[in-house]
Protein backbone atom coordinates (compact mmCIF):
# COMPACT_ATOMS: atom_id res chain seq x y z
CA UNK A 1 0.00 0.00 0.00
CA UNK A 2 1.65 3.08 -0.79
CA UNK A 3 0.85 6.35 1.40
CA UNK A 4 1.71 9.02 -0.51
CA UNK A 5 2.39 11.80 2.17
CA UNK A 6 4.44 9.17 4.34
CA UNK A 7 6.56 8.74 1.42
CA UNK A 8 6.90 12.51 0.21
CA UNK A 9 8.01 13.01 4.41
CA UNK A 10 10.52 10.43 3.78
CA UNK A 11 12.16 10.93 0.37
CA UNK A 12 12.37 15.01 1.40
CA UNK A 13 14.15 13.36 4.89
CA UNK A 14 16.50 11.36 2.65
CA UNK A 15 17.43 14.12 0.26
CA UNK A 16 18.07 16.83 3.15
CA UNK A 17 20.34 14.20 5.06
CA UNK A 18 21.94 14.35 1.69
CA UNK A 19 22.92 17.71 1.82
CA UNK A 20 23.52 17.94 5.79
CA UNK A 21 26.11 15.07 4.97
CA UNK A 22 27.69 16.64 1.93
CA UNK A 23 28.09 19.43 3.92
CA UNK A 24 29.97 18.03 6.68
CA UNK A 25 32.15 15.84 3.85
CA UNK A 26 32.92 18.78 2.86
CA UNK A 27 34.80 19.88 5.71
CA UNK A 28 36.48 16.46 6.48
CA UNK A 29 37.92 15.90 2.84
CA UNK A 30 39.08 19.45 2.51
CA UNK A 31 40.76 19.05 6.06
CA UNK A 32 42.13 16.05 4.82
CA UNK A 33 43.90 17.51 2.15
CA UNK A 34 45.40 20.64 3.36
CA UNK A 35 49.28 20.35 4.80
CA UNK A 36 49.18 20.44 8.55
CA UNK A 37 46.60 19.04 10.83
CA UNK A 38 43.80 20.11 13.53
CA UNK A 39 46.89 19.21 15.91
CA UNK A 40 49.23 21.68 14.49
CA UNK A 41 46.45 24.30 14.26
CA UNK A 42 45.82 23.68 17.71
CA UNK A 43 49.27 23.34 18.92
CA UNK A 44 50.83 26.32 16.18
CA UNK A 45 53.51 26.45 14.53
CA UNK A 46 56.32 25.91 17.06
CA UNK A 47 54.70 22.92 18.95
CA UNK A 48 57.27 19.99 19.63
CA UNK A 49 56.72 16.87 17.15
CA UNK A 50 56.14 15.05 20.91
CA UNK A 51 53.43 17.21 21.39
CA UNK A 52 51.53 16.64 18.17
CA UNK A 53 51.73 12.90 17.79
CA UNK A 54 50.25 13.18 21.63
CA UNK A 55 47.52 15.31 20.28
CA UNK A 56 47.21 13.61 17.47
CA UNK A 57 46.45 10.20 18.99
CA UNK A 58 44.28 11.54 21.34
CA UNK A 59 41.90 13.56 19.06
CA UNK A 60 42.02 10.31 16.87
CA UNK A 61 43.83 12.04 13.76
CA UNK A 62 45.67 8.51 12.60
CA UNK A 63 42.47 6.96 12.30
CA UNK A 64 41.35 6.69 8.44
CA UNK A 65 39.36 9.15 7.27
CA UNK A 66 35.83 7.67 7.35
CA UNK A 67 36.22 6.19 10.76
CA UNK A 68 36.75 9.98 11.81
CA UNK A 69 33.69 11.30 9.97
CA UNK A 70 31.99 8.20 11.85
CA UNK A 71 32.84 9.38 14.69
CA UNK A 72 32.40 12.80 14.51
CA UNK A 73 28.37 12.30 13.13
CA UNK A 74 28.49 10.10 16.38
CA UNK A 75 29.63 13.15 18.72
CA UNK A 76 27.56 15.80 16.86
CA UNK A 77 24.65 13.54 17.22
CA UNK A 78 25.17 13.48 21.07
CA UNK A 79 25.95 17.57 21.10
CA UNK A 80 30.01 16.89 20.71
CA UNK A 81 30.83 19.02 17.67
CA UNK A 82 34.95 19.06 18.90
CA UNK A 83 37.07 21.69 19.77
CA UNK A 84 37.18 25.58 18.21
CA UNK A 85 41.13 26.17 17.02
CA UNK A 86 40.70 29.75 17.51
CA UNK A 87 39.13 29.85 21.25
CA UNK A 88 39.92 26.37 22.45
CA UNK A 89 36.57 25.71 23.26
CA UNK A 90 34.02 23.34 22.33
CA UNK A 91 32.45 24.13 19.51
CA UNK A 92 28.82 23.54 21.08
CA UNK A 93 29.38 25.47 23.79
CA UNK A 94 30.88 28.66 21.41
CA UNK A 95 27.77 28.05 19.06
CA UNK A 96 24.78 27.90 21.01
CA UNK A 97 24.43 31.21 22.89
CA UNK A 98 25.35 32.45 18.87
CA UNK A 99 22.73 30.60 17.60
CA UNK A 100 20.30 31.87 19.94
CA UNK A 101 21.44 35.59 19.16
CA UNK A 102 20.50 35.11 15.56
CA UNK A 103 17.12 33.21 16.18
CA UNK A 104 16.26 35.74 17.92
CA UNK A 105 16.99 38.81 15.63
CA UNK A 106 15.64 36.70 12.63
CA UNK A 107 11.97 35.71 14.13
CA UNK A 108 12.08 39.09 15.41
CA UNK A 109 12.21 40.47 11.39
CA UNK A 110 9.70 37.72 10.58
CA UNK A 111 7.21 38.99 13.26
CA UNK A 112 7.39 42.30 11.41
CA UNK A 113 7.81 41.26 7.70
CA UNK A 114 5.63 38.63 7.30
CA UNK A 115 2.36 41.07 8.45
CA UNK A 116 3.65 43.73 6.33
CA UNK A 117 4.61 41.49 3.32
CA UNK A 118 1.41 39.68 2.82
CA UNK A 119 -1.20 42.58 3.80
CA UNK A 120 0.58 44.34 0.82
CA UNK A 121 0.67 40.89 -1.13
CA UNK A 122 -2.81 40.97 -0.62
CA UNK A 123 -3.61 44.31 -1.33
CA UNK A 124 -1.99 44.31 -4.56
CA UNK A 125 -3.50 41.50 -5.94
CA UNK A 126 -7.21 42.83 -4.94
CA UNK A 127 -6.15 45.94 -6.95
CA UNK A 128 -4.06 44.49 -9.87
CA UNK A 129 -2.97 46.30 -12.65
CA UNK A 130 -3.78 49.81 -10.71
CA UNK A 131 -1.18 52.24 -10.21
CA UNK A 132 -0.91 51.20 -6.66
CA UNK A 133 -0.04 47.67 -7.50
CA UNK A 134 2.42 49.05 -9.78
CA UNK A 135 4.11 51.12 -7.46
CA UNK A 136 4.18 48.20 -4.86
CA UNK A 137 5.94 45.86 -7.40
CA UNK A 138 8.21 48.75 -9.00
CA UNK A 139 9.40 49.61 -5.38
CA UNK A 140 9.76 45.46 -4.64
CA UNK A 141 11.99 45.42 -7.58
CA UNK A 142 14.07 47.95 -6.26
CA UNK A 143 14.39 46.22 -2.98
CA UNK A 144 15.67 42.56 -4.05
CA UNK A 145 18.66 44.58 -5.94
CA UNK A 146 19.78 46.24 -2.73
CA UNK A 147 22.26 44.82 -1.07
CA UNK A 148 22.06 44.63 3.03
CA UNK A 149 24.73 46.38 3.42
CA UNK A 150 23.35 49.26 1.64
CA UNK A 151 19.96 49.58 3.35
CA UNK A 152 22.13 48.91 6.55
CA UNK A 153 24.74 51.60 6.35
CA UNK A 154 21.55 53.68 5.21
CA UNK A 155 19.59 53.17 8.30
CA UNK A 156 22.76 53.61 10.44
CA UNK A 157 23.43 56.90 8.68
CA UNK A 158 19.75 58.59 8.99
CA UNK A 159 18.52 56.70 12.19
CA UNK A 160 22.28 56.83 14.86
CA UNK A 161 24.75 59.24 13.41
CA UNK A 162 21.99 61.84 12.54
CA UNK A 163 19.10 61.13 14.85
CA UNK A 164 20.73 59.35 17.47
CA UNK A 165 17.55 57.31 17.99
CA UNK A 166 19.65 53.95 18.25
CA UNK A 167 22.84 52.85 18.46
CA UNK A 168 24.76 51.73 14.94
CA UNK A 169 26.20 48.63 16.36
CA UNK A 170 23.91 45.81 18.06
CA UNK A 171 26.09 44.79 21.35
CA UNK A 172 23.81 43.26 24.16
CA UNK A 173 25.49 42.93 27.42
CA UNK A 174 24.26 40.03 29.45
CA UNK A 175 22.41 42.49 32.00
CA UNK A 176 20.19 43.78 28.67
CA UNK A 177 16.60 44.07 29.34
CA UNK A 178 13.86 43.62 27.33
CA UNK A 179 14.00 47.77 25.82
CA UNK A 180 18.06 46.97 25.88
CA UNK A 181 17.17 44.06 23.12
CA UNK A 182 14.67 46.13 21.36
CA UNK A 183 16.13 49.49 21.13
CA UNK A 184 19.56 47.55 19.99
CA UNK A 185 17.74 45.36 17.11
CA UNK A 186 15.75 47.88 15.99
CA UNK A 187 17.84 49.03 12.76
CA UNK A 188 19.37 45.51 12.13
CA UNK A 189 15.31 44.03 12.40
CA UNK A 190 14.72 46.96 9.71
CA UNK A 191 17.51 46.10 7.62
CA UNK A 192 16.37 42.55 7.48
CA UNK A 193 12.61 43.43 6.79
CA UNK A 194 13.79 45.97 3.60
CA UNK A 195 15.88 42.55 1.89
CA UNK A 196 12.92 40.12 2.45
CA UNK A 197 10.02 42.01 2.48
CA UNK A 198 9.70 41.98 -1.53
CA UNK A 199 9.87 38.65 -2.21
CA UNK A 200 7.50 37.39 -0.17
CA UNK A 201 5.06 39.94 -1.11
CA UNK A 202 5.48 38.55 -4.49
CA UNK A 203 4.95 35.04 -3.90
CA UNK A 204 2.01 36.40 -1.58
CA UNK A 205 0.75 38.52 -4.72
CA UNK A 206 1.25 35.31 -7.47
CA UNK A 207 -0.80 33.09 -4.78
CA UNK A 208 -3.77 34.97 -3.98
CA UNK A 209 -4.15 36.08 -7.65
CA UNK A 210 -4.12 32.32 -8.99
CA UNK A 211 -6.93 31.56 -5.96
CA UNK A 212 -8.84 34.51 -7.81
CA UNK A 213 -8.62 33.07 -11.56
CA UNK A 214 -10.48 29.60 -10.11
CA UNK A 215 -13.97 28.96 -10.98
CA UNK A 216 -15.77 28.50 -8.42
CA UNK A 217 -14.70 32.57 -7.31
CA UNK A 218 -16.21 33.31 -11.04
CA UNK A 219 -18.93 31.47 -9.50
CA UNK A 220 -19.52 33.47 -6.49
CA UNK A 221 -18.96 36.54 -8.63
CA UNK A 222 -22.16 35.29 -10.69
CA UNK A 223 -23.64 34.29 -7.64
CA UNK A 224 -23.97 38.14 -6.89
CA UNK A 225 -22.18 37.96 -3.82
CA UNK A 226 -20.11 41.62 -2.49
CA UNK A 227 -16.36 41.45 -3.33
CA UNK A 228 -15.70 41.62 0.32
CA UNK A 229 -17.31 38.14 0.71
CA UNK A 230 -15.82 36.82 -1.99
CA UNK A 231 -12.18 37.53 -0.57
CA UNK A 232 -12.61 36.65 3.19
CA UNK A 233 -15.16 33.68 2.38
CA UNK A 234 -14.27 32.24 -0.47
CA UNK A 235 -10.60 33.20 -1.32
CA UNK A 236 -8.51 33.82 1.59
CA UNK A 237 -9.22 29.92 3.43
CA UNK A 238 -8.12 28.64 -0.33
CA UNK A 239 -4.89 30.63 0.24
CA UNK A 240 -4.44 30.12 3.27
CA UNK A 241 -2.03 27.28 2.43
CA UNK A 242 0.08 28.94 0.04
CA UNK A 243 0.24 32.09 2.78
CA UNK A 244 1.61 29.63 5.34
CA UNK A 245 4.18 28.29 3.05
CA UNK A 246 5.41 30.95 1.68
CA UNK A 247 6.26 32.69 5.43
CA UNK A 248 8.38 29.08 5.86
CA UNK A 249 10.10 30.26 2.92
CA UNK A 250 10.81 33.72 4.54
CA UNK A 251 11.60 32.59 7.54
CA UNK A 252 14.28 30.33 6.19
CA UNK A 253 15.86 32.78 4.38
CA UNK A 254 16.13 35.31 7.31
CA UNK A 255 17.84 33.10 9.07
CA UNK A 256 20.46 32.99 5.91
CA UNK A 257 20.17 36.92 5.55
CA UNK A 258 21.35 37.80 8.99
CA UNK A 259 25.08 36.73 7.65
CA UNK A 260 25.57 39.79 6.01
CA UNK A 261 23.06 41.76 8.77
CA UNK A 262 25.22 40.64 11.61
CA UNK A 263 28.00 41.72 9.47
CA UNK A 264 26.96 45.45 9.05
CA UNK A 265 26.11 46.06 12.92
CA UNK A 266 28.56 43.92 14.74
CA UNK A 267 25.56 41.38 16.28
CA UNK A 268 26.97 38.86 18.29
CA UNK A 269 25.37 35.77 16.07
CA UNK A 270 25.80 32.87 14.46
CA UNK A 271 26.53 34.69 11.31
CA UNK A 272 29.04 36.60 12.31
CA UNK A 273 30.60 33.37 14.24
CA UNK A 274 31.43 31.49 10.88
CA UNK A 275 32.50 34.39 9.12
CA UNK A 276 35.32 35.03 11.72
CA UNK A 277 35.47 30.92 11.54
CA UNK A 278 36.26 31.23 8.13
CA UNK A 279 38.81 33.99 8.19
CA UNK A 280 40.83 31.98 10.68
CA UNK A 281 40.32 29.02 9.41
CA UNK A 282 39.13 27.14 12.34
CA UNK A 283 37.34 24.18 10.72
CA UNK A 284 35.42 22.68 13.52
CA UNK A 285 33.65 25.77 14.04
CA UNK A 286 32.93 26.28 10.18
CA UNK A 287 31.72 22.86 10.01
CA UNK A 288 29.11 23.06 12.84
CA UNK A 289 27.81 26.70 11.48
CA UNK A 290 27.73 25.12 8.26
CA UNK A 291 25.92 22.17 9.32
CA UNK A 292 23.26 24.68 11.66
CA UNK A 293 22.78 26.81 8.95
CA UNK A 294 21.88 24.26 6.99
CA UNK A 295 19.56 22.16 8.90
CA UNK A 296 17.27 25.76 9.59
CA UNK A 297 17.52 26.16 6.11
CA UNK A 298 16.45 22.77 5.35
CA UNK A 299 13.44 22.56 8.19
CA UNK A 300 11.54 25.57 7.18
CA UNK A 301 11.89 24.61 3.67
CA UNK A 302 10.51 21.41 4.42
CA UNK A 303 7.85 22.90 6.38
CA UNK A 304 7.04 25.16 3.68
CA UNK A 305 6.62 21.85 0.68
CA UNK A 306 4.71 19.93 3.43
CA UNK A 307 2.15 22.42 4.31
CA UNK A 308 1.40 23.01 1.22
CA UNK A 309 1.34 19.30 -0.12
CA UNK A 310 -0.55 18.45 3.30
CA UNK A 311 -3.93 20.80 2.44
CA UNK A 312 -3.37 20.37 -1.55
CA UNK A 313 -4.14 16.65 -2.12
CA UNK A 314 -3.45 17.28 -5.91
CA UNK A 315 0.35 17.98 -5.14
CA UNK A 316 0.77 14.72 -3.78
CA UNK A 317 1.03 12.64 -6.97
CA UNK A 318 3.63 13.35 -9.36
CA UNK A 319 2.74 15.33 -12.30
CA UNK A 320 2.85 12.79 -15.47
CA UNK B 1 3.47 47.15 -22.29
CA UNK B 2 3.12 50.39 -21.12
CA UNK B 3 5.75 53.85 -21.52
CA UNK B 4 6.37 53.34 -18.02
CA UNK B 5 8.33 50.04 -18.25
CA UNK B 6 9.56 50.80 -21.26
CA UNK B 7 11.22 54.09 -19.66
CA UNK B 8 12.66 51.88 -16.98
CA UNK B 9 13.65 49.99 -19.45
CA UNK B 10 15.87 52.42 -21.31
CA UNK B 11 17.02 53.52 -18.21
CA UNK B 12 18.38 50.34 -17.31
CA UNK B 13 20.09 49.89 -19.92
CA UNK B 14 21.90 53.10 -20.17
CA UNK B 15 22.75 52.52 -16.72
CA UNK B 16 24.34 49.09 -17.03
CA UNK B 17 25.96 49.88 -21.01
CA UNK B 18 27.41 53.52 -18.69
CA UNK B 19 28.81 51.61 -15.96
CA UNK B 20 30.39 48.82 -18.20
CA UNK B 21 31.85 51.50 -20.68
CA UNK B 22 33.41 53.09 -17.01
CA UNK B 23 34.96 50.01 -16.03
CA UNK B 24 36.64 49.07 -19.20
CA UNK B 25 37.97 52.44 -19.81
CA UNK B 26 38.89 52.99 -16.31
CA UNK B 27 42.27 54.29 -16.40
CA UNK B 28 40.87 57.01 -18.93
CA UNK B 29 38.20 58.14 -17.56
CA UNK B 30 39.24 57.54 -13.17
CA UNK B 31 40.60 61.23 -12.34
CA UNK B 32 43.97 59.85 -10.25
CA UNK B 33 45.42 56.55 -9.84
CA UNK B 34 43.28 54.64 -7.46
CA UNK B 35 46.61 53.57 -5.10
CA UNK B 36 47.93 57.40 -4.45
CA UNK B 37 47.27 58.98 -1.46
CA UNK B 38 45.84 62.54 -1.78
CA UNK B 39 44.22 64.00 1.23
CA UNK B 40 43.48 63.37 4.48
CA UNK B 41 40.83 60.33 5.16
CA UNK B 42 37.39 60.62 5.16
CA UNK B 43 37.69 63.84 3.49
CA UNK B 44 33.92 65.07 1.98
CA UNK B 45 33.45 65.78 -1.59
CA UNK B 46 35.09 68.54 -3.12
CA UNK B 47 36.48 70.52 -6.17
CA UNK B 48 39.09 67.96 -6.37
CA UNK B 49 37.81 64.45 -4.79
CA UNK B 50 33.98 64.52 -5.93
CA UNK B 51 33.14 61.98 -4.02
CA UNK B 52 35.47 62.82 -1.02
CA UNK B 53 38.55 60.15 -0.06
CA UNK B 54 38.22 56.75 1.45
CA UNK B 55 39.62 55.63 4.93
CA UNK B 56 43.52 55.99 3.44
CA UNK B 57 42.49 59.58 1.79
CA UNK B 58 42.77 57.63 -1.38
CA UNK B 59 40.22 59.11 -4.16
CA UNK B 60 36.87 57.50 -3.39
CA UNK B 61 35.69 57.94 -7.01
CA UNK B 62 38.67 56.61 -8.52
CA UNK B 63 38.54 53.26 -6.37
CA UNK B 64 35.07 52.78 -7.07
CA UNK B 65 35.45 53.13 -10.89
CA UNK B 66 38.60 50.64 -10.39
CA UNK B 67 36.14 48.63 -7.95
CA UNK B 68 33.66 47.95 -10.81
CA UNK B 69 35.95 46.39 -13.39
CA UNK B 70 36.23 43.44 -10.45
CA UNK B 71 32.51 43.33 -9.92
CA UNK B 72 31.56 43.39 -13.59
CA UNK B 73 34.97 41.42 -15.06
CA UNK B 74 33.82 38.51 -11.85
CA UNK B 75 29.71 38.19 -12.32
CA UNK B 76 30.22 38.87 -15.68
CA UNK B 77 33.03 35.92 -15.78
CA UNK B 78 31.10 33.80 -13.72
CA UNK B 79 27.42 33.88 -15.34
CA UNK B 80 28.84 33.41 -18.92
CA UNK B 81 30.79 30.11 -17.79
CA UNK B 82 28.02 28.94 -15.49
CA UNK B 83 25.42 29.15 -18.19
CA UNK B 84 27.44 27.46 -20.72
CA UNK B 85 28.10 24.54 -18.23
CA UNK B 86 24.22 24.57 -17.29
CA UNK B 87 23.09 25.01 -20.66
CA UNK B 88 25.25 21.54 -21.47
CA UNK B 89 24.55 19.78 -18.56
CA UNK B 90 20.19 20.82 -18.87
CA UNK B 91 20.50 19.28 -22.59
CA UNK B 92 22.53 16.39 -21.98
CA UNK B 93 20.41 15.32 -19.24
CA UNK B 94 17.24 15.99 -21.22
CA UNK B 95 18.22 13.79 -24.10
CA UNK B 96 19.86 11.06 -22.77
CA UNK B 97 17.84 11.11 -19.35
CA UNK B 98 18.85 7.46 -17.41
CA UNK B 99 21.20 7.50 -14.77
CA UNK B 100 23.28 10.53 -16.28
CA UNK B 101 19.78 12.94 -16.03
CA UNK B 102 19.37 11.25 -12.11
CA UNK B 103 22.90 11.51 -10.93
CA UNK B 104 23.58 15.46 -12.61
CA UNK B 105 19.76 15.79 -10.68
CA UNK B 106 20.16 14.86 -7.54
CA UNK B 107 23.86 16.53 -7.25
CA UNK B 108 21.94 19.90 -7.98
CA UNK B 109 19.22 19.05 -5.88
CA UNK B 110 21.75 18.57 -2.59
CA UNK B 111 23.56 21.78 -3.60
CA UNK B 112 20.53 23.65 -3.72
CA UNK B 113 19.52 22.46 -0.44
CA UNK B 114 21.95 24.46 0.96
CA UNK B 115 21.92 28.51 1.35
CA UNK B 116 24.44 29.54 -1.21
CA UNK B 117 26.36 31.76 0.77
CA UNK B 118 26.67 29.05 3.42
CA UNK B 119 28.13 26.64 0.92
CA UNK B 120 30.69 29.19 -0.18
CA UNK B 121 31.46 30.13 3.23
CA UNK B 122 32.43 26.49 4.00
CA UNK B 123 34.28 25.81 0.82
CA UNK B 124 36.93 28.95 1.44
CA UNK B 125 37.43 27.97 4.97
CA UNK B 126 38.65 24.57 3.26
CA UNK B 127 40.74 25.40 0.11
CA UNK B 128 41.30 28.76 1.44
CA UNK B 129 40.33 32.61 0.18
CA UNK B 130 41.85 33.11 -3.35
CA UNK B 131 40.49 34.10 -7.12
CA UNK B 132 40.45 31.13 -8.78
CA UNK B 133 37.87 29.37 -5.17
CA UNK B 134 36.01 32.40 -5.71
CA UNK B 135 35.15 32.24 -8.79
CA UNK B 136 35.31 28.62 -9.18
CA UNK B 137 32.64 28.30 -6.06
CA UNK B 138 29.99 30.71 -7.78
CA UNK B 139 30.45 29.18 -10.98
CA UNK B 140 29.31 25.91 -9.32
CA UNK B 141 26.62 27.48 -7.62
CA UNK B 142 25.24 29.58 -10.50
CA UNK B 143 25.20 26.53 -12.52
CA UNK B 144 23.12 24.09 -10.59
CA UNK B 145 20.17 26.99 -10.71
CA UNK B 146 20.86 27.32 -14.81
CA UNK B 147 20.96 23.91 -15.13
CA UNK B 148 17.02 23.55 -12.99
CA UNK B 149 15.36 25.97 -14.85
CA UNK B 150 16.86 24.55 -17.94
CA UNK B 151 16.36 21.51 -17.31
CA UNK B 152 12.93 21.89 -16.91
CA UNK B 153 12.65 23.60 -20.56
CA UNK B 154 14.97 21.32 -21.82
CA UNK B 155 12.85 18.11 -21.40
CA UNK B 156 9.60 20.50 -22.13
CA UNK B 157 11.35 20.74 -25.71
CA UNK B 158 13.26 17.53 -26.14
CA UNK B 159 9.49 15.88 -25.51
CA UNK B 160 8.12 17.69 -29.06
CA UNK B 161 7.61 16.11 -32.22
CA UNK B 162 10.34 18.29 -34.14
CA UNK B 163 12.66 16.26 -32.37
CA UNK B 164 11.65 12.97 -33.00
CA UNK B 165 11.62 14.03 -36.53
CA UNK B 166 14.86 15.49 -36.36
CA UNK B 167 16.28 11.89 -34.36
CA UNK B 168 13.99 10.01 -37.23
CA UNK B 169 16.11 11.58 -39.89
CA UNK B 170 19.04 10.55 -38.42
CA UNK B 171 20.38 13.87 -37.00
CA UNK B 172 23.25 13.71 -34.92
CA UNK B 173 22.92 14.67 -31.33
CA UNK B 174 25.27 18.25 -31.73
CA UNK B 175 22.69 19.07 -34.83
CA UNK B 176 19.40 19.19 -32.89
CA UNK B 177 20.98 20.45 -29.89
CA UNK B 178 22.34 23.69 -31.67
CA UNK B 179 19.37 23.59 -34.58
CA UNK B 180 16.78 22.54 -32.63
CA UNK B 181 16.60 22.74 -28.99
CA UNK B 182 18.69 25.63 -27.93
CA UNK B 183 16.35 28.19 -30.38
CA UNK B 184 13.88 27.21 -28.62
CA UNK B 185 15.31 27.97 -25.01
CA UNK B 186 16.81 31.47 -25.67
CA UNK B 187 13.98 33.37 -24.30
CA UNK B 188 14.16 31.73 -20.98
CA UNK B 189 17.83 31.52 -20.88
CA UNK B 190 18.42 35.50 -21.84
CA UNK B 191 15.96 36.37 -18.57
CA UNK B 192 17.97 33.54 -16.88
CA UNK B 193 20.82 35.12 -17.74
CA UNK B 194 20.01 38.77 -16.57
CA UNK B 195 18.75 37.41 -12.96
CA UNK B 196 21.74 35.16 -12.72
CA UNK B 197 24.19 38.65 -13.39
CA UNK B 198 22.51 40.68 -11.09
CA UNK B 199 22.65 37.29 -8.23
CA UNK B 200 26.32 37.32 -9.15
CA UNK B 201 26.90 41.02 -8.90
CA UNK B 202 25.03 41.30 -5.27
CA UNK B 203 27.03 38.02 -4.07
CA UNK B 204 30.57 38.51 -5.36
CA UNK B 205 29.95 41.71 -3.43
CA UNK B 206 28.51 40.36 -0.24
CA UNK B 207 31.80 37.90 0.12
CA UNK B 208 34.03 41.48 -0.10
CA UNK B 209 32.07 42.38 2.10
CA UNK B 210 32.05 39.91 4.94
CA UNK B 211 36.19 40.34 4.16
CA UNK B 212 36.27 36.72 2.41
CA UNK B 213 35.90 37.69 -1.06
CA UNK B 214 38.44 40.33 -3.02
CA UNK B 215 41.78 40.79 -1.06
CA UNK B 216 43.30 43.88 -0.12
CA UNK B 217 45.12 45.87 -1.00
CA UNK B 218 42.70 45.08 -4.07
CA UNK B 219 39.32 45.59 -3.57
CA UNK B 220 35.81 45.22 -5.59
CA UNK B 221 32.91 47.28 -4.83
CA UNK B 222 32.12 45.32 -1.89
CA UNK B 223 35.46 45.27 -0.95
CA UNK B 224 35.68 49.31 -0.72
CA UNK B 225 32.61 49.07 1.62
CA UNK B 226 33.95 46.82 3.99
CA UNK B 227 37.50 49.34 4.10
CA UNK B 228 35.67 52.42 4.51
CA UNK B 229 32.69 50.75 7.23
CA UNK B 230 34.16 53.35 9.81
CA UNK B 231 32.99 56.34 7.96
CA UNK B 232 29.54 55.53 8.69
CA UNK B 233 29.97 55.88 12.54
CA UNK B 234 31.18 59.56 12.34
CA UNK B 235 28.29 60.14 10.26
CA UNK B 236 30.52 60.25 6.36
CA UNK B 237 28.91 58.70 3.55
CA UNK B 238 32.13 56.79 2.06
CA UNK B 239 31.10 53.06 2.03
CA UNK B 240 27.55 54.80 0.74
CA UNK B 241 28.99 55.15 -2.96
CA UNK B 242 30.16 51.63 -3.94
CA UNK B 243 27.14 50.12 -2.22
CA UNK B 244 24.80 52.85 -4.11
CA UNK B 245 27.00 51.50 -7.60
CA UNK B 246 26.18 47.45 -6.55
CA UNK B 247 22.51 48.03 -6.31
CA UNK B 248 22.53 50.40 -9.52
CA UNK B 249 24.08 47.09 -11.36
CA UNK B 250 22.04 44.94 -9.72
CA UNK B 251 18.67 47.28 -9.85
CA UNK B 252 19.54 47.74 -14.07
CA UNK B 253 19.99 44.09 -15.17
CA UNK B 254 16.74 42.96 -13.03
CA UNK B 255 14.71 46.15 -14.65
CA UNK B 256 16.13 45.16 -17.97
CA UNK B 257 14.62 41.22 -17.37
CA UNK B 258 11.63 42.49 -15.81
CA UNK B 259 11.31 44.07 -19.27
CA UNK B 260 12.24 41.56 -21.36
CA UNK B 261 9.81 38.67 -19.26
CA UNK B 262 6.82 40.85 -19.70
CA UNK B 263 7.62 41.12 -23.43
CA UNK B 264 8.03 37.63 -24.50
CA UNK B 265 5.42 36.31 -21.66
CA UNK B 266 7.82 34.20 -19.70
CA UNK B 267 6.98 32.14 -16.48
CA UNK B 268 10.07 33.53 -14.12
CA UNK B 269 10.53 32.93 -10.43
CA UNK B 270 10.01 37.10 -10.09
CA UNK B 271 6.47 35.61 -10.04
CA UNK B 272 4.52 38.03 -12.24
Amino acid sequence: MRHPLLSFVIQRAGSGLISLVVVSVLVFVGTAMLPGDAAQAILGQDATPQALSELRQELGLNDPLFLRYWNWVAGALQGDMGMSFSSKRPVVEVLIPRLTNSMILALSAAAIALPLAIGLGIIAALNRESLLDRMISMVSMWLVSIPAFLSGYILINIFSTRLGWFPGLAIIRSSATLADWANALALPVATLVFITIAHTMRLTRTAILSVMASDYILMAEIKGLSPRRIVLKHALPNALSPILSISMLTIASLMVGVVVVEAVFSYTGMGKLMVDAVAYRDLPLVQACGVCFSLVFILFNFAADFLSILVNPRLREPKA
Amino acid sequence: MNRHSSASFLLSVCVLTGLVLVAIFAPFVAPYSPTDVLAAPFAMPNADNLLGTDALGRDLLSRTIYGLRYTLGIATFVTVVACALGVVLAIMAAVRKGWLDMVIGRGVDSVMAIPQIIFALIVLAVAGISLTTLVCTMIVLEATLFFRILRASAGDIAAMDFIEVARLRGEKLPWYIFREILPNLAPTLIAEFGIRFAYASLFISALSFLGVGIQPPEADLGGLVRENALAISIGRTAPLVPAFVIAAIAVAANGIVDWFVHKYSIRSELGQ
